[in-house]
């Protein structure tokens, strides 16, 4: 059985004329990596929201259909009980962090103090913790004195501490350089390996592309594509709607219409340009 | 009115000293985009050009004018600079006061005032949201309207921060045309960004920081060509480029139709 189950989910945020989630139907297994890319105002992060509980328990306005998480209805849960088994990461890291502390440490250390975990297993869980995401250098400096890279790896271990079984990351390498992302991408597809589920909004496609199991396309509200990486990143659909694409992509596109790309499928790896475009 | 930046350094009050001697021109109108890696200093660097933050030793002119005998308030009216985090920046309760603020505070006859909000509003496609309160639009539409308030000052410089974070295509788009037409003016822009793809396709010099210090400095084609030294601060080159050696292409290449004639 799925381990998130979406059925015709569409949810309204008060006082708009429109729903920003429109009969969303998604199943996702234990262990899979989802990516969900999409244009501006898309609902991404209304999706992520509607699967950490936050839509509609915090944000309030008219969810119908129904979210199910191992088993359990979101409906039928408190945010307390739901956020217990999914954590998740802001599009803006700056307002993860929890402005009661004065470390780094004691930052990633809160979560875990809040739901009662013995000091010393504590330790050990933010020491691991820091040591996945590369952020131990940074452990006893102020979480405001951080670079917005250095923030944002703050704000997304402060989630993986937790070990959500579901984990919602909502654009987590906006503010990373190319090595930050890539140990983003690594870190999570881990995680995953290890049975942890985890849904991811990003733009950078072609890391969706090497680590991710599956894409959903949002646009308006609406599910308008879902399957393999490659599949549904090289759409023309996607092309033509004002998705991001890989540079890769564009450009074997252009080549395709003047002859000088051969294959069927489109690239959005450099592996499968350097493949397609080798003579 | 040129940036003039000698031997800076800059230790913040921890101890921690983010800018390891910084020389750096840059010249009026040029279009300049920084890079490297998370921590590098970028945002340090920037924050001195209108004087947030003043150096611990070391000097800029901006024009004729040294930050540190100018107030921050001076200052931006020749310099605006767009935050990393546009939360840090924005204020007010509806996009059309947030935009008008910094002309008006600049002193400004009533008509330019207006004009500049208008033509700020139409760049940046906010024009049917000036009643909106930012805080319920999403990040990225926040970010389109810190950018909006700071090009309505009508500044000779203007600073980005990683203005393509979160952005969709047709918003990208919208930003490389703020920065083209910013260029027509003659304009000075520096944009920091992690986007090396952003980068290639819309600036023609390209300093890469590393650790402090300016690693690299050249133009556009040159800088990126060289992946080596780059990866010393964590950039890679654009996908473009990557592929083109990938494929032995003698030269360096960033654009489509260049990759596209390179391999024809
Ligand atoms: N708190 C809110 N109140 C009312 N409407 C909202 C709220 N948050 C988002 N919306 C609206 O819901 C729709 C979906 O927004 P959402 O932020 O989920 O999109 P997104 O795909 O995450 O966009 P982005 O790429 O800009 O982050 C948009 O029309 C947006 O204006
Ligand atoms: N307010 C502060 N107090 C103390 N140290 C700081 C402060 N802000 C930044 N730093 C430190 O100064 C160094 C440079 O930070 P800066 O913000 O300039 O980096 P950056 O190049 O902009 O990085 P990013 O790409 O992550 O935004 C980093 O080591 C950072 O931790
Ligand atoms: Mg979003
Ligand atoms: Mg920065």
């Amino acid at each position: 059985m799925a381990f998130v189950t979406l059925h015709n989910v569409t949810y309204q945020y008060p006082l708009t004329q429109s729903p920003a989630l429109q009969e969303i139907n998604l199943k996702i297994n234990e262990g899979e990596f989802l990516a969900v890319v999409g244009p501006n105002g898309a609902g991404k992060s209304t999706l992520c929201y509607a699967l950490a509980g936050f839509v509609p328990h915090f944000f309030k306005g008219e969810l119908t259909g129904e979210i199910t998480v191992d088993g359990k209805k979101s409906s039928e849960a408190t945010l307390d009980e739901w956020v217990m088994n999914v954590g998740l990461a802001f599009q803006n890291p700056f307002n993860q962090i929890s402005g009661a502390k004065f470390t780094v440490f004691e930052e990633l250390a809160f979560g875990l103090e809040n739901i009662g975990i013995p000091r010393e297993e504590m330790k050990v869980r933010v020491e691991e913790a820091m040591a996945l995401t590369g952020i131990r250098e940074l452990a006893d400096r102020s979480p405001y004195s951080l670079s917005g890279g250095q923030q944002q790896r703050v704000a997304l271990t402060s989630i993986l501490v937790m070990k959500p079984k579901l984990l919602v990351l909502d654009e987590p390498t906006s503010q990373m350089d190319p090595i930050g992302t890539r140990e983003v991408f690594s870190v999570v597809r881990k995680m995953a390996e290890e049975g942890m589920t985890v849904v991811m909004v990003e733009h950078k496609v072609e890391w969706i592309a090497n680590f991710a199991d599956r894409v959903m396309a949002l646009k308006d509200g609406r599910m308008v594509l879902e399957g393999k990486p490659n599949e549904v990143l090289t759409s023309d659909m996607l092309a033509e709607n004002g998705f991001g694409i890989s540079r890769y992509t564009s450009t074997a596109r252009e080549a395709k219409k003047r002859g000088l790309w051969k294959k069927e499928n489109l690239p959005v790896t450099l592996d499968e340009a350097v493949e397609g475009f080798a003579k | 009115m040129n940036i003039e930046i000698t031997n800076l350094r800059f230790t913040y009050p921890t101890g921690l000293e983010a800018l390891k001697g910084i020389n750096l021109t840059i010249n009026s109108g040029e279009q300049v985009a920084i890079v490297g890696q998370n921590g590098a200093g970028k945002t340090t660097l920037v924050r001195h050009f209108n004087g947030l933050l003043k150096p611990t030793s070391g000097t800029i002119f901006i024009g004729e004018w040294e930050t540190t005998k100018f107030s921050v308030a001076k200052l931006a009216s020749r310099v605006g600079y767009v935050f990393q985090n546009p939360d840090d920046q924005l204020f007010s309760r509806d996009v059309l006061t947030e935009v008008t603020f910094g002309p008006r505070n600049l002193g400004y006859e009533k008509a330019k005032i207006e004009e500049l909000v208008q033509r700020a509003l139409s760049l940046t496609e906010l024009t049917d949201k000036t009643d909106t309160n930012p805080y319920d639009l999403s990040p990225t539409w926040r970010k389109m309207i810190a950018l909006a308030s700071i090009i309505a000052m009508d500044t000779p410089i203007v600073i980005f921060d990683e203005p393509t974070t979160g952005q969709d295509a047709v918003n990208v788009a919208r930003i490389a045309n703020v920065i083209a037409e910013l260029r027509n003016e003659g304009k000075t822009v520096i944009t920091i960004t992690h986007d090396i793809d952003f980068c290639a396709e819309n600036f023609e010099r390209v300093v890469a920081l590393s650790n402090g210090q300016v690693l690299l400095d050249g133009p556009a084609r040159e800088v990126l060509g060289q992946e080596k030294v780059l990866a010393q601060t964590y950039v890679d080159p654009p996908q473009l480029t990557r592929l083109g050696k990938r494929l032995g292409l003698k030269e360096t290449v960033t654009r489509q139709e260049e990759f596209l004639r390179a391999i024809e």
